[in-house]
């Protein structure tokens, strides 16, 4: 077994590095590295530095402009940017949208919308969930109506995130009733500046509204923006959820989040000591460490059979739960570090733009949102519980 | 053995049920701007319950152990931020250190016209007690005291101060602390004021050059460490119960929640998956109110005992607060995760719980090395 990379994929790294390096822009990075959060513009503007070199979709094809990396390499660029950081790219378009189209676009859809998602002059947010259907997804009621040319969509979305930001929503819609609920659910995109849209947003326990409910009433969509056939949509949605699911185990993130939590145990102090040399808090952290040197190379372990062609199934789901797991505990151990500073909350000195002060440390105000916020790593894109479902399934002979 | 609660502590739990059911406006609190409320806390003065917090010598009639559970118990179910907590700080300082004219400020306490609050903890003291490097400086006609306090629940809102400082001895020595009553506005006193993540609010104190007179001394001179360690001690049982209450409440959401959402067809409470996970749940709960009942019956203990069972219940209660509050969100779903449903405001409450007085890490070292040195 060789664990190392290949001298490719090393010079790759090295070039990333430079890249970012010279092209991050250190507001950005600060921004990120101090837990604010980031809006639109900021987003924008780092796509179009990644895109200038072709690294926005840097895992598509090259036929379809993007750069033609293998997993490896996608693996390689999440690790260095988070290490960077630099701001997570917005998935929706890139990692969600982009592979559905690939696969059950027709040619007009591709040649349309390809290059807008690349050039980041559509943004996209992802409109599966609804009040009703959660986990049990095949219940959705959101329906859309053929007329003509057009379909009619009246129904409620909910928990979409950054909808606030998006022109555009691709949606499951019910577009029939009869038989299995599965058999009558399309996949629709649909302009959100249309008539009879409405975005409301929800503000979450950190105080942030990143997640919205979107509103359809009578909404006009012309035919040309269904994907793959009519009532064939679940196979696009199951798809979909796969590749939502790829970087899952969120490596970067829990050794970004790992680092930063040992800084702040290091200038933390306890009993007149940093807090990091105190023996229980250590060990804590050791366990952690642990877990996520093997989480890695189990992350590595599924892209290097992805590499070479197998399609991630149940290992998704075990990075999942894996992932969340470990990324979940350093949050919460690296608010415990942060001690009585982790109470004071002026959630608009977290907004950006915002020139009021933290209270404390500058890390122990973020920690805490951070540590509420990342509850959602184990209910959305499938919830943990659901992930155990699968794997039980599918390993399971009952 | 009796684990009832008497007659009286049983109405005065009922009572503030009804009470705190009425009075805390859970939609405000979630949304984070409710600080608290001047109404509620007026009808707590009048219903009696910051008296129930001191001994019948001290003015009150109550202030045991049990009294202090149960009163915090309710507020945690009610998720009420009402700074309750500093009364059992500041106002017990008071109560065993003061002489009589200083103790006269309890009635007022009491009554519910004098807000207070404790001003020890200091940027980098954590959760150590004897951490304070304030200094206070004898002068000719009273005393000066220069420094910095950091996160003083209540700190902005309270008439009356108590505030330690370093009169001798080094930063972590439990000698050569002593107490000061420090009224609002006193000059060089420069305050922050900001809204803590669980409810309530908190300040930012700074002390330059602040002159007080002589009799602002609380006690004796270097030698309040004992009296703050047990005003601690009855604060973590008081802290706790209300963590048990906020947990309580946090479980019957989640309970509630289990039987009316449906996904698949049936309500989410079928799924044995969630089933087990809520038993484990109303086990640990349990676990969690006797181990409140045994800090509330030791806080009367010599000193050892009595911290021992401070820090073992600390622990544990925090352990349980981390599941409780995981746990729920989780079996929510997305819903858990929403400012506006209640939950929410529970499993903030919950949570800033283990910042305040030790955390469950701090306390399970605590608790290994007053055990071994037994
Ligand atoms: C921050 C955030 C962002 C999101 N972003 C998006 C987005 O952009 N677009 C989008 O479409 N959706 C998004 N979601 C929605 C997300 O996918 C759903 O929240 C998720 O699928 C769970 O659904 P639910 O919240 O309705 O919970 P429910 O399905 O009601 O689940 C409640 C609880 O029951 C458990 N449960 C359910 N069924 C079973 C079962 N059969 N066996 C055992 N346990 C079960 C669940 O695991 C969970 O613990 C987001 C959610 C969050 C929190
Ligand atoms: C040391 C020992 C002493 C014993 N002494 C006595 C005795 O003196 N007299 C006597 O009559 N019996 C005795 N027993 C038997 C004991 O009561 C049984 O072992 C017990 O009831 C479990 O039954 P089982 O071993 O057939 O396991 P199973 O019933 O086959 O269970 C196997 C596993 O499946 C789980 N399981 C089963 N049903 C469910 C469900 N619906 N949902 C979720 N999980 C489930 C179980 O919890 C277990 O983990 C003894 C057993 C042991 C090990």
């Amino acid at each position: 077994m060789d664990l190392s990379y290949s001298d490719d994929h090393e010079a790759f790294r090295t070039e990333l590095r430079t890249f970012l390096d010279e092209r991050l822009p250190k507001t950005l990075a600060d921004k990120v590295r101090l837990g604010k959060r980031l809006i639109k513009e900021d987003h924008e503007q780092w796509h179009a530095i990644l895109q200038e070199k072709n690294w926005h979709a840097g895992h598509w094809p090259k036929e379809h402009g993007g750069a033609g990396w293998d997993a490896v390499q996608r693996h390689i660029f999440e690790e260095e940017t988070t290490k960077a950081h630099a701001p997570r790219i917005v998935p929706f378009g890139v990692a969600m949208l982009g592979p559905v189209l690939m696969a059950f676009g027709n040619d007009e859809q591709k040649a349309y919308w390809m290059p807008r998602i690349l050039s980041g002059e559509d943004w996209w947010c992802q409109g599966y969930s609804e009040p009703g259907a959660g986990s049990d997804l095949a219940s959705l009621k959101c329906e859309a109506k053929r007329e003509g040319d057009h379909y009619i969509v009246n129904g409620q979305k909910t928990w979409t995130t950054l909808a606030q930001y998006a022109d555009h929503i691709f949606c499951l819609v019910r577009t029939s009733k009869e038989g299995k609920r599965q058999e009558g659910i399309s996949f629709l995109l649909i302009d959100m500046n249309d008539p009879g849209v409405e975005v409301k947003p929800i503000v979450l326990i950190d105080g942030e509204a990143e997640v919205n409910e979107v509103w359809f009433t009578d909404v006009k969509v012309p035919v040309e923006n269904l994907v793959g056939e009519e009532n064939k949509g679940w196979t696009i949605a199951k798809y979909l959820l796969t590749h939502e699911r790829t970087n899952i185990a969120g490596v970067g993130f829990a050794s970004e989040a790992l680092s930063n939590l040992r800084r702040i145990a290091g200038l933390e102090m306890q009993d007149g000591k940093p807090l990091i040399e105190d023996a229980l808090f250590a060990a804590e952290i050791a366990k952690l460490e642990i877990a996520l040197m093997a989480m890695a190379t189990t992350n590595l372990r599924v892209v290097s059979a992805a590499a070479e062609g197998q399609a991630p199934g149940v290992e998704s789901s075990m990075l999942k739960i894996k992932g969340t797991q470990i990324r979940q505990e350093i949050n919460n151990l690296t608010r415990a570090a942060c001690g009585p500073y982790a109470m004071p909350f002026v959630s608009e000195a977290l907004e950006p733009g915002s020139n009021i002060d933290t209270v404390g440390p500058d890390y122990a105000m973020p920690s805490t949102a951070e540590y509420f916020n990342n509850r959602k790593l184990s209910i959305y894109g499938g919830s943990n519980e659901v992930q155990r479902q699968i794997i039980a399934k599918t390993m399971l002979e009952v | 053995m009796n684990f009832e609660h008497t007659e009286e502590r049983t109405m005065l739990s009922d009572g503030l049920r009804r009470l705190l059911g009425d009075v805390t406006d859970l939609k405000a609190l979630a949304r984070g701007d409710y600080g608290w409320s001047t109404d509620a806390w007026e009808k707590l003065a009048e219903m009696g319950v910051i008296g129930a917090l001191f001994s019948e010598e001290d003015g009150g009639f109550g202030g045991a152990g049990f009294d202090l559970m149960v009163t915090f118990e309710e507020m945690g179910r009610a998720g009420a931020p009402e700074p309750l907590l500093e009364v059992v700080l500041a106002g017990g300082l008071i109560a065993a250190l003061g002489a009589d004219s200083q103790k006269e400020a309890i009635e007022a306490i009491i009554a519910g016209t004098t807000q207070v609050a404790f001003a020890h903890g200091e940027p980098g003291s954590r959760y150590d007690l004897a951490r304070v490097s304030t200094q206070a400086e004898k002068t000719d006609d009273g005393w000066k005291l220069s420094g910095r306090k950091s996160v003083v629940t209540n700190g902005a809102e309270a008439d009356l101060l108590v505030v330690s400082a370093r009169t001798s001895g080094e930063v972590g020595d439990t000698d050569g602390i002593s107490l000061f009553l420090v009224p609002k506005g006193t000059d060089g006193l420069d305050l922050r004021d900001y809204p803590l993540a669980g409810g309530g609010r908190g300040a930012e104190i700074e002390m330059t050059d602040v002159t007080l007179p002589a009799d602002a001394l609380l006690g004796e001179e270097g030698k309040a460490f004992e009296a703050i360690e047990t005003a601690n001690a009855r604060a973590t049982c008081a802290l706790c119960a209300e963590a048990l209450g906020l947990m309580e409440t946090a479980k019957k959401l989640t309970m509630d929640y289990l039987g009316q959402r449906n996904q698949f067809g049936q309500p989410i409470g079928r799924f044995q998956a969630l089933q087990f996970r809520m038993a484990d749940m109303i086990v640990e709960v349990e676990q969690a109110r006797s181990a409140v009942i045994n800090l509330a019956g030791h806080l009367d203990d010599d000193r050892k005992d009595r911290e021992i069972h401070v820090s073992a219940t600390k622990q544990l209660v925090g352990q349980t607060v981390k599941m409780v509050v995981e746990e729920s969100i989780q079996m929510h779903g997305g819903i858990g995760m929403t400012m506006e449903y209640d939950l929410g405001h529970f499993a903030r409450r919950a949570t800033m719980t283990e910042h305040r007085l030790g955390d469950a890490l701090y306390h399970l070292g605590r608790f290994s090395r007053l055990r071994g040195a037994a």
